[in-house]
């Protein structure tokens, strides 16, 4: 069994959103597409994003962690936005365990994103078709692109290379080894939907310097002759004439 | 599929949605933009890209592009944006008209300011050919601070010219930076660093972007980093953690200091004058030690000598002296951690901690790289050394009054720390390490300028004594924007934030026309945006205009085209040639010289003409010597011929481009121009990347290899070393002259004493200088902003998908400050400084220092600006901080105006000011204030999506929004 998914470093995301509208740039234009914005020019804009990234404040001054959070779809191994959909659009894939939709059955009920548990479904208002993330099914498997490449546009473009991606079934694959030593957690599992993405969490790295190491022998310190006389001062073996 | 696949094409060029310069490749379909991704063969982001580099698409197609030469209408006021279109020949008439009287008449009533500052190879070129002093970038109202400030001392500074080695580091301090400066290669290394088990650090008031993923953060008041870099620097030397060999090996530390206050060398190095040095622009070394080992003095290097750090000394003729260390160390004296802890707010024990950190990894966890390399003296070494702490700072530090000092402190501590140009440090990228201070110098006097003559010397230099200054017989300024005088000596960058303001004034003279490129200075680009924005506007009693003929290049329809008399429509980064040039600041790495390219991947849009082609065509209509032939023809056909074929000096082989120089393109950094070129960086992913041996990436500033072939490829003029200034000569020389002590050019009466208070040749903390003249019972907060990593400045407003990341701005704040002033979360409140008062909503945040309030910069737009729809959240519910900013001085009795800026280097002070908060009154209107009346769009603008924009690349949608006629 295989299940892509997205593997995401909460360690390394400085929260920079090039994700967000590298994901919107080949999308817009993909299988995917269009993602329409609305009010573009206008006041409040909005429009469809597959990915967005949400910052949190944790804890109070001067103890606070700023938290980047980038959310997508999960491609949950028991996806509740599939059940609920009266026309069997939503759907997951067997071959790969993505979670996508059929815009030609989707009627825009929305029943989908109401089952979501991580609103990571996102209503196109122009078409009323919902859409979501795909993982780039249009790039992974496109034999045209080089291999490297073969991969979601939020991936690729990760300047912290926060995003892996990859088969999170395989216990060899790159994810796995990552979920299973840096102790990689999905997103409320609480709620049963065994979501595929997974975070790697904060790790802090301290420095411990120990009272001796702050006097050594070899302390520059010591190469300055500070009880030297300068030739006004007097010393014992000056006065003393026994 | 199929015939889709045969409508794509794919191309390289350089991004420029920031100043980053990353590698993109860029698909099209059907000739549309489809796709912008980072380019993986690129040095620089190696494949990735930002949430601005993946926005391209939106900027390419904004609403606000400008498409023709727009005339401001007969009787309309500057700032109501109504134009008229005219043709490129009609503009070129009349500026080659109007500018070549000037240049016959006044050449200095033409000034020449960008924001822009990565064409100024070609800017700068222009503006001196011309023969105008007042051409400058905008670095005086970025970080000129950080670029002095470390080049004054260690030869080289942040971004561009060096930075952190994260690849070795094992401990990284940032300071006063929240994103960019670098942007992608800086989260790509922070990223491994911290993979890697490094430890990462951020003192900022903030905890945003970078910060957020510091293993601690250490938040400080704004302002005070020169406090806690003394006190850190204190602690460091006290416990005995600094690197004794590099500071006596590659500093001034060691070096005998003039201490005979009667004297007029007082504080002057004690020189060596038996033997003439040739003069030039490096340090000479003949100056002493005092040895330990015979206890007495000798020349510095002496064979066998090991001279001592500390003491005062007695010369025979009586002279005392103390080494430049003794004078650090007493200065240091005051500046404990329980005196910085008062000032920053961090707790003396926090200070103390973090010195124990950074001294004891640097000394215990070295690197020895098995690298061979001989230095300048001729010592062969076996290994590179590194301490493997590294920093990293920028405008926190830099935008400040007293920055310049806060600045010098942190290069001295890097350098206690024996980091400069080491593995694990900070390391230097080509062009730099130069010389204290680097060669280039601006006309010492106004004679420098005249008619129908190139200007005579640099239009920005890097004055190294007070003979350096541009300055009259009166020694008052000779350029519009006072810079290189002794208001603000040190002024690398120039001071664009003064320069609309001293137009107006007259101060000191009045000009003829204004040529701004790419800079929103009737926005977020002036301090005192409101009178900034009256000043462009203000006329003579004559009904002239004070500022008399305005013109503004600028791709986009912006709050500062709006006041244009001749508006230049400008290119987009994807339509145009553009060069990233080693002659002005290339994007090196650190294992050698890298520049690079842009190559159009579009055709221009209407009428659009790249800027570089208006200098052009300008440069051969008036006839300057660089752009024409001997019988005054025009001498290039293009831009991109121009960069080919441009030298320096007639058959000097330097030219804009290093790469693939010589005819058949097997030379580089010097050689023949090659018809080719432009071809070969595109067949080579827009770049040339020369990388050095591995003998020649560190101790660059002592490396004799280095530094040969440096000068074999004239990077530099010497093969000097290139000492630390711990002690900086170059500023007592200033403090002399101000002292009257040295014959020659002395301040003005009324400067003396600020120039003798803020050129001390060691760093000191002062307060702010706005901040020292505030009230601060009643305005008792800071304020600052900061940049958004997905948005530029004011450059993506316009922008559809990166609007919707960032459509309007709050006022954040601590909890404890709305409790303090009566107001909640989400309220509306006025945020009042001593200028001026701005209302916008307020957001709680644990992530700020209670003492700190801030906002995104240049969010909030002007109705109608940018072509947003005048409702938009940008101009409603987003607001400008900068209406709150002065960009002078409050003025006491008897003084004239002084520019809000460092005494020292002229930047501009943005984070000195101070505010109080209240809440709004519950029937005002939930709209930010000031609104100023909406601008119109203009002619020839690009059409605006209405209500949807389905944007699907190859589908044509932007040549149906573009104006009638230009189907192109």
């Amino acid at each position: 069994m295989t299940q892509l998914a997205l593997v995401i470093d909460l360690n390394v995301c400085v929260g920079c959103s090039g994700c967000v509208t590298s994901c919107k740039e080949w999308n817009t234009s993909g299988e995917a597409g269009p993602m329409p914005d609305q009010n573009p020019y206008r006041a409040e804009p909005t429009g469809t994003f597959f990915n967005r990234v949400q910052t949190y404040e944790i804890g109070t001054f001067p103890n606070t962690e700023t938290l980047h959070f980038p959310k997508s779809c999960m491609h949950c191994a028991e996806p509740p936005c599939v059940p609920v959909c009266p026309t069997g659009a939503s759907y997951k894939r067997e071959e790969d365990g993505i979670v996508l939709v059929d815009y030609d059955k989707c009627i825009g009920c929305k029943y989908c994103s109401w089952a979501c548990p991580y609103g990571a479904r996102e209503f196109d208002e122009q078409s009323k078709v919902m859409k979501k993330c795909t993982l780039c099914v249009d790039r992974i498997y496109d034999m045209s692109l080089p291999e490297s490449e073969r991969q979601p546009a939020c991936v690729i473009s990760c300047p912290t290379s926060a995003r892996l991606f990859g088969d999170v079934e395989d216990p060899d694959s790159e994810v796995s080894v990552k979920i299973r030593e840096e102790g990689g957690y999905p997103l409320m599992a609480e709620w049963g939907a065994q979501p595929s993405n997974h975070y790697l969490p904060r790790r802090k790295v301290h420095i411990r310097v120990r009272a001796d190491e702050l006097v050594r022998a070899d302390n520059p310190l010591k190469k300055e002759n500070f009880s030297k006389l300068s030739k006004d001062e007097q010393s014992l073996d000056d006065v003393m004439s026994w | 599929m199929n015939e889709n696949r045969s409508r794509t094409e794919t191309k390289n060029t350089t991004c420029y949605m920031c100043a980053c310069r990353c590698g993109i490749r860029v698909t099209l379909q059907d000739g549309e933009v489809r796709f912008i991704q980072g380019n993986p063969d690129h040095p620089l982001n190696k494949g990735v890209i930002c949430a601005k580099g993946a926005s391209g698409i939106m900027k390419q197609y904004s609403p606000a592009r400008l498409t023709k030469p727009l005339l401001r209408k007969e009787g309309s006021e500057r700032g109501a944006g109504e134009f008229e279109p005219v043709s490129w020949e009609k503009a070129f008439e009349m500026m080659a008209q109007r500018l070549g009287k000037i240049r016959s008449t006044d050449p200095k009533k033409f000034a020449l300011f960008t924001g822009r500052d990565q064409m100024q190879a070609l800017t700068g070129l222009f503006a001196k050919q011309y023969g105008t002093p007042n051409y400058a970038a905008h670095g005086g109202f970025c970080s000129v601070n950080m670029a002095a400030g470390m080049i004054y001392t260690i030869g080289g500074s942040f971004w561009e010219f060096g930075g952190p080695d994260l690849e070795r580091s094992k401990l990284f301090i940032m300071i006063g930076t929240a994103e960019d400066h670098h942007s992608n290669p800086m989260k790509m290394a922070l990223s491994k660093f911290k993979r890697d088990g490094g430890r990462f650090i951020s003192i900022n008031p903030v905890r945003s972007g970078y910060s957020a993923i510091a293993d601690e953060w250490v938040p400080i008041k704004p302002g005070t980093d020169g406090a806690l870099l003394l006190a850190l620097t204190n602690e460091i030397i006290n416990r005995g953690l600094f690197d004794r060999d590099y500071l006596i090996d590659y500093t001034n530390a060691p070096e005998l200091v003039n201490q005979d206050e009667e004297s007029n060398e007082f504080g002057l190095f004690i020189r060596d004058r038996s033997n003439e040095v040739e003069e030039g622009c490096f340090d000479p070394q003949n100056k002493f030690w005092w040895d330990s080992k015979s206890e007495q003095i000798v020349a510095n290097r002496t064979e066998g000598a090991d001279p001592y750090l500390l003491g005062t000394y007695t010369l025979e003729d009586g002279t005392a002296v103390k080494t430049a260390f003794q004078l650090l160390v007493d200065r240091l004296k005051e500046y404990t951690p329980e005196w910085a802890e008062k000032i920053t707010g961090i707790p003396a024990e926090t200070i103390k901690r973090l010195a124990h950190e950074m001294g004891v990894t640097a000394r215990d966890q070295k690197i020895e790289l098995p690298i061979a390399w001989t230095d300048v003296w001729g010592k062969e070494h076996e290994t590179v050394t590194g301490n493997p702490v590294s920093f990293h700072a920028m405008r926190g530090l830099a935008a400040h009054s007293n920055g310049f000092h806060a600045i010098r402190a942190l290069s001295i501590l890097m350098t206690l720390l024996g980091t400069i140009d080491r593995p694990g440090g900070f390391r230097h990228k080509a062009p730099f390490p130069r010389p204290v201070p680097p060669c280039a110098k601006t006309p010492k006097g106004p004679e420098g300028v005249q008619p129908d003559t190139p200007l005579n010397g640099m239009a920005l230099g890097w004055p190294a004594d007070p003979e350096d200054l541009f300055v009259d017989e009166d020694n008052e300024p000779v350029r519009l924007d006072k810079g290189f005088s002794w208001e603000h000596p040190l002024s690398v960058h120039g001071l664009m934030h003064n320069a609309i303001t001293n137009a107006w004034r007259g101060d000191p003279y009045k000009i003829d026309t204004l040529l701004i490129f790419m800079a929103n200075m009737a926005w977020n680009s002036s301090m005192n945006t409101a009178e900034v924005r009256k000043m462009l506007n203000d006329k003579e009693e004559n009904g002239e205009y004070k500022i008399p003929f305005l013109i503004v290049c600028d791709a986009f329809q912006s709050e500062m085209t709006a006041f244009a008399d001749l508006v230049l429509p400008d290119t987009t980064y994807l339509e145009r040639h553009d060069v990233m040039s080693m002659l002005d600041r290339p994007i090196s790495e650190f294992d050698g010289p890298v520049d690079s390219v842009r190559i159009p991947v579009l055709p221009p849009t209407g009428e659009c003409k790249p800027f570089q082609e208006v200098l052009i065509e300008l440069g051969s209509r008036l006839g300057l010597p660089a752009f024409v032939n001997e019988q005054g023809e025009r001498k290039y056909r293009d831009y991109p011929d121009f960069v080919v074929n441009y030298e320096t000096e007639p058959g000097s082989g330097i030219g804009f481009l290093s790469g693939w120089r010589g005819k058949g393109g097997e030379k580089f950094m010097q050689g023949d121009p090659n018809p080719n070129q432009w071809e070969m960086y595109a067949q080579n992913n827009c770049v040339y990347h020369h990388e050095l041996p591995k003998s020649y990436q560190y101790m660059r500033n002592w490396n004799q290899g280095y530094l040969e072939w440096s000068r074999h490829h004239r990077l530099t003029r010497y093969v000097e070393p290139i000492n630390i200034h711990i002690y900086s000569e170059v500023l007592q020389k200033f403090r002399l002259a101000a002292q009257g002590k040295r014959p020659g050019k002395q301040p003005p009466q009324r400067l003396r004493k600020r120039v003798e208070e803020y050129f001390d040749p060691l760093p000191f903390y002062h307060e702010p200088l706005e901040a020292a003249r505030t009230d601060r019972h009643k305005y008792p907060l800071s304020a600052i902003t900061q940049r958004p990593m997905a948005m530029y400045h004011s450059w993506d407003s316009q922008n559809a998908w990166l609007r919707q990341i960032h459509a309007h701005n709050h006022l954040y704040l601590h909890p404890s400050v709305g409790v303090t002033n009566g107001f909640e979360d989400g309220d509306w409140i006025w945020v009042e400084s001593m200028h001026g008062k701005v209302r916008c909503m307020c957001r709680f945040s644990e992530a700020v220092e209670p003492g700190t309030v801030w906002t995104w910069n240049a969010i909030g737009k002007a109705s109608g600006s940018w072509n947003l729809d005048p409702n938009a959240n940008e101009s409603k519910k987003g607001f400008l901080l900068n209406h709150l900013i002065a960009e002078e001085l409050p003025v006491k009795a008897g003084e004239t105006p002084l520019s809000n800026s460092d005494p020292v280097t002229g930047q501009a002070g943005w984070y000195d000011v101070r505010v109080r908060v209240y809440k709004a009154e519950d029937q005002e209107p939930g709209i930010t204030s000031p609104q100023f009346d909406a601008v119109k769009p203009a002619p020839g603008m690009v059409k605006r999506a209405g209500k949807w924009l389905a944007f699907r690349g190859g589908s044509g949608l932007f040549k149906k929004l573009l104006p009638e006629g230009d189907h192109s």
